[in-house]
């Protein structure tokens, strides 16, 4: 297999995270679309490190599984908090920072 | 111990005083307050004490030692010191305040025992007794405008004490103003030493001005003119006089220890401390004496015609120091400070006697409502005589001696100064008359309604306490006039501090009797010796005569006295409707409240309302909203972005990402 059905493939899921934190609404779908973007970038890394022949791309794509790993964190930790003060799950509806 | 180590304690005890008072004044019970503020003081003397006999045992021409704490600032050619300069003149105005200090203090402990703010009095009035120190012993000029300007504000502090009496905050304000008028010259008057002689030393000033000055040179007159401004501010000398009069609306024993005794003789201080100065510019020496000449011939006609006691008083004050002023400006330094010495005991001792009348008559100073208080209030009376028998120079008690010994320098130096004594005895003619004006209608007669209660009942009036001034019923909260009034009779640490110092008013002038001793001119012998005109002694002869003089002058104020307030009692009233014009000037203090508010009051709000209208409203409010609107308006632009929407937030990011890569891929292909 060709490096390009990665890089297609790649795209393709980081497009999908995109739209998904575009248009969607409730902040816990819109942490998924992150990690996808995340693991998006992760797939062509990898694929890239393979087509190189090195392994400092995987390096790469362990740390920002950290990365990602710690978002996950405070994320959530948002999500329950906002939660739990009983304020609505709802990403328009929480707009204080309005100029 | 050394001199300069007395010293110091001098000034250590009445600032630890003042600072336990003012922190423990929650724990402090009332009397230990003023135990602790009065031993302060007390022991301040007892060093003062040990100074001097520590000073007397150098050698005459060693009497003065500089001692330094630390340095302020040391640069290039700059030297500022925390250090103090003790000598015979200082030593001899430490003993002076602190010796008076300490019985005002006593007779404050009694006086003030109703006031609610008993605490704070005691520790202002400490606070004053070190201020006073530092500015007598301050070894620069630099700590003895510290010291001025610590006095000034103790001033301040204290005739606003009964804060919430409007009349006293104004005067207080009044006073604080005027005295920093006085700061601005003295501090001039620095700058411009250190600028010729760089040095701000007293040692190394006096030691260099010689060299640097020619006489008369205009520098140096203009240096004294602005330690004049400092010294006549302080020392309520015309035109800045007007403070002194309206500062009566503080505490009576403050009006005795600051506004009579210490603090309005500082410029006195000032102008014999700096003397040598002075003495290359004999001009500015003129003016001096003329003014003070001028101050105690007009503040002599005032005390003449007024009707509140603590006012009248205050204007003999005004005029006692215009002789002193006099004194030391034409060179008759030792006379001058002799003066000032007789003037601390017999002037304390009359506000004191005052105060206690004042208390009996449930706080009215009118003395047109006083008569008879001879009968009820022995021991007041009779301390009060004595104060006024000195004041009044009468043969034989201390103001006789010091106040003829001035005149008596003036003749001898002839010429002009020669006019200055025959000037200075007719003030001495209105100092009797006025003195004794005071006597005759407050002590003899029939007993006003206050002194009858007082005989009959034994009780010291009572009234709802009125502002003296306005009428106005007064707020008790903050103290005085609290629900006790306190008279000399009942209580002895007033009685005790009255009786100390009316002995010493009538003996205090046996200690430099013309052709007798000379313990005051010997003592401070080694300040003055190197001036030109310490070789002008009045012979004992001449003094002699000027003392037969004065005394007949004395006799015949008190005869002129006795004739229009005993014996004629309506010849007064006569008098002042034959001379209307005269009274009316007299009884509005020649009216130089109305001319300083006219000349300087007037102009200064008119430029300060300008200054509102035009300055303000227009350059510094267009100047802000200008700025304030180019910023709202810019940011207003950048406002419509922040929506507040996260997806929006993302979006932005987007396609900011996707140009810059747009932008990338164009330009590398």
């Amino acid at each position: 297999m060709t490096v390009e059905w990665y890089i297609v493939l790649s795209s393709l899921l980081f497009a999908t995270g995109a739209i998904g934190i575009l248009i969607r609404r409730s902040p816990m779908v819109i942490l998924l679309c992150l990690e996808l973007m995340l693991n998006a970038g992760n797939l062509a890394l990898v694929a890239f490190s393979r087509m190189v022949g090195n392994g400092e791309g995987q390096v790469f794509a362990v740390i920002v599984m950290v990365v990602a790993a710690c978002e996950v964190v405070v994320g959530l930790g948002l999500i329950v908090a906002i939660f739990r003060r009983r304020l609505p799950l709802n990403v328009d509806d929480l707009r204080e920072l309005r100029g | 111990m050394s001199a300069t180590a007395w010293a110091w304690l001098v000034l250590l005890f009445p600032l630890l005083g003042s600072v336990v008072i003012a922190l423990g004044y929650r724990a402090l019970p009332q009397k230990a307050a003023g135990a602790i503020g009065t031993l302060a003081i007390g022991l301040s003397f007892a060093c003062g004490v040990a100074a001097t006999v520590s000073l007397l045992g150098d050698e005459t021409h060693a009497r003065h030692h500089a001692s330094s704490l630390w340095d302020y600032a040391s640069a290039a050619g700059l030297d500022i010191e925390l250090g103090i300069f003790v000598d015979p003149l200082s030593i001899f105005m430490v003993l002076v305040v602190t010796g008076v200090s300490t019985l005002i203090h006593l007779y404050s402990f009694g006086y003030m025992q109703s006031d609610e703010g008993y605490h704070r009095f005691f520790s202002y009035l400490n606070f004053f007794v070190f201020s006073m120190l530092l500015l007598v012993l301050a070894g620069n000029f630099v700590l003895l405008t510290v010291g001025w300007a610590f006095v000034g504000f103790a001033s301040y502090a204290l005739i606003s004490f009964w804060y919430r009496r409007e009349t006293a905050t104004r005067a207080g304000m009044k006073a604080f103003v005027i005295n920093v008028v006085g700061d601005i010259g003295l501090v001039l008057a620095a700058f411009l030493i250190f600028r010729e002689l760089g040095s701000f030393d007293y040692g190394e000033v006096f030691e260099k001005a010689p060299e640097v000055f020619a006489t008369n040179e205009w520098t140096i007159v203009a240096i004294c003119l602005l330690l004049l401004v400092g010294a006549f501010a302080k020392s309520a000398q015309l035109p800045l006089h007007t403070w002194l009069p309206d500062a009566m609306e503080g505490p009576t024993p403050v009006s005795a220890l600051i506004h009579a005794a210490t603090m309005v003789t500082a410029g006195v201080y000032l102008i014999a401390r700096t003397h040598p100065l002075f003495e290359l510019a004999p001009t500015a020496a003129d003016v001096a004496a003329i003014t003070g000449l001028a101050t105690l011939l007009v503040a002599g006609t005032m005390a003449l015609v007024m009707t509140d006691l603590k006012r009248a008083i205050a204007y003999s004050t005004m005029s006692q120091i215009g002789y002193m002023v006099m004194g030391v400006s034409i060179g008759a330094y030792s006379a001058g400070m002799f003066h000032l010495m007789t003037h601390a005991f017999f002037k304390a001792l009359l506000f004191m006697a005052a105060g206690s009348i004042i208390a009996a008559m449930a706080n009215d100073q009118n003395i047109d409502r006083m008569s008879g208080f001879g009968k009820a209030m022995r021991f007041t009376s009779i301390t009060f005589v004595c104060g006024a028998l000195a004041l009044a120079a009468f043969p034989g008690t201390s103001g006789f001696f010091s106040k003829d010994e001035i005149l008596a320098f003036a003749g001898a130096r002839g010429g002009m100064y020669a006019a200055m004594m025959v000037l200075g005895y007719a003030g001495a003619l209105l100092t009797a008359v006025y003195s004794f004006r005071l006597v005759f209608r407050i002590l003899p007669g029939r007993p006003c309604p206050e002194a009858q209660e007082l005989i009959e009942t034994g009780h010291v009036a009572h009234e709802a306490p009125k502002n003296p001034a306005t009428g106005e019923p007064e707020d008790t909260d903050v103290g005085f006039p609290g629900s006790e009034h306190h008279i000399a009779e009942r209580n002895w640490p007033m009685r005790a501090a009255m009786a100390v110092l009316a002995v010493l008013a009538l003996v205090g002038g046996l200690v430099q009797i013309p052709g007798v001793d000379h313990v005051i001119t010997n003592f401070l012998e080694p300040v003055f010796e190197e001036s030109a005109l310490a070789h002008i002694h009045p012979s004992a002869g001449t003094e002699w005569l000027g003392l037969a003089v004065g005394a007949a002058i004395s006799l015949l104020g008190i005869g002129i006295a006795y004739l229009f307030y005993v014996a004629q009692p309506g010849r007064s009233r006569q008098l002042e409707t034959r001379l209307r014009p005269l009274h009316t000037l007299f009884a509005n203090k020649w009216y130089f409240d109305e001319l300083i508010d006219v000349l300087v009051v007037r102009p200064a709000l008119a430029i300060g309302r300008f200054a509102n209208r035009v300055f303000e409203r227009v350059v510094v409010d267009g100047l802000v909203s200008g700025t304030e609107g180019t910023v709202r308006g810019a940011s207003g632009v950048v406002r419509g972005v922040q929506s507040g929407f996260v997806r929006g937030y993302a979006l932005l990011l987007f396609a900011g990402f996707a140009g810059l890569a747009l932008y990338f891929l164009l330009a590398s292909s």
